[in-house]
């Protein structure tokens, strides 16, 4: 959903790396949370990869470019560097607490996150999760 | 060559498309200014914020109102 810049709020995008470990994954599921909840507007990363010209004007054009990493590999980031754009917030989910390959994957991580973001922490307290449940998830990915 | 504006008429959208006809003008070279309204258009683009500007299928700016002398280096390298 597009936004006209008519109406003076301030347009802020969302990034998700969105990989295929479980940290990505919560990383994909906070993005959407943030944007249900009005902080902000998930825009496809894959789309920017994808040299999408909308996407990459969208991009720099936007006041505000959050990018959400589920680890310190920083696909988001670095995807959003790779175009000129520096993120105003950055946020990786293993200084979060989360462990990859060993986070189980639940609405209440989710939420934590979410908040965390919404005021601008890294993390103070660690969410609860039940490690080791979910253990293989993520150890197929090699690279993000 | 085929100028495209995306917004939904406001008027930073018909500033847009003002400065695109001066930039037009200036330069003396034959475009096609259209304006693309219908949200589904828009979104096509992967365009997340409007106005935008699209100079032969290729987004160059949105968000905000391009300057008459940016339409015109953009157009340039186009040309």
């Amino acid at each position: 959903m597009e936004q006209c810049c008519c109406n003076d709020t301030k347009t802020r995008l969302v990034y998700s790396c969105s990989g295929c470990a479980d940290v990505g994954e919560i990383a994909d599921q906070v993005a959407r949370k943030l944007t249900r909840d009005g902080y902000g507007k998930m825009t496809c990363l894959a789309s920017i990869s994808a040299g999408i010209s909308g996407t990459i004007a969208s991009a720099k054009g936007a006041d505000e470019n959050v990018a959400i990493d589920g680890c310190s590999v920083a696909c988001a980031r670095k995807t959003l560097e790779n175009i000129g754009v520096k993120p105003t917030e950055a946020y990786f989910l293993t200084d979060m607490y989360l462990e990859k390959g060993k986070t189980t994957v639940s609405e209440e991580i989710i939420a934590v996150v979410s908040e965390q973001i919404k005021q601008g922490i890294a993390s103070e307290v660690p969410p609860k999760q039940e490690q080791g449940k979910n253990k293989n998830a993520g150890w197929f990915c090699g690279s993000c | 060559m085929k100028i495209e504006i995306l917004g939904m008429g406001c008027p930073k959208c018909k500033k847009t498309t003002q400065n695109a006809q001066l930039a037009i003008e200036e330069l003396g070279i034959e475009a096609e200014i259209v304006k693309v309204e219908e949200l589904d258009k828009i979104t096509e683009y992967g365009v997340m914020m409007t106005p935008a500007l699209v100079i032969d299928g290729e987004v160059k700016v949105a968000g905000k109102i391009p300057s008459k002398q940016e339409i015109i280096s953009w157009i340039e390298v186009k040309k």
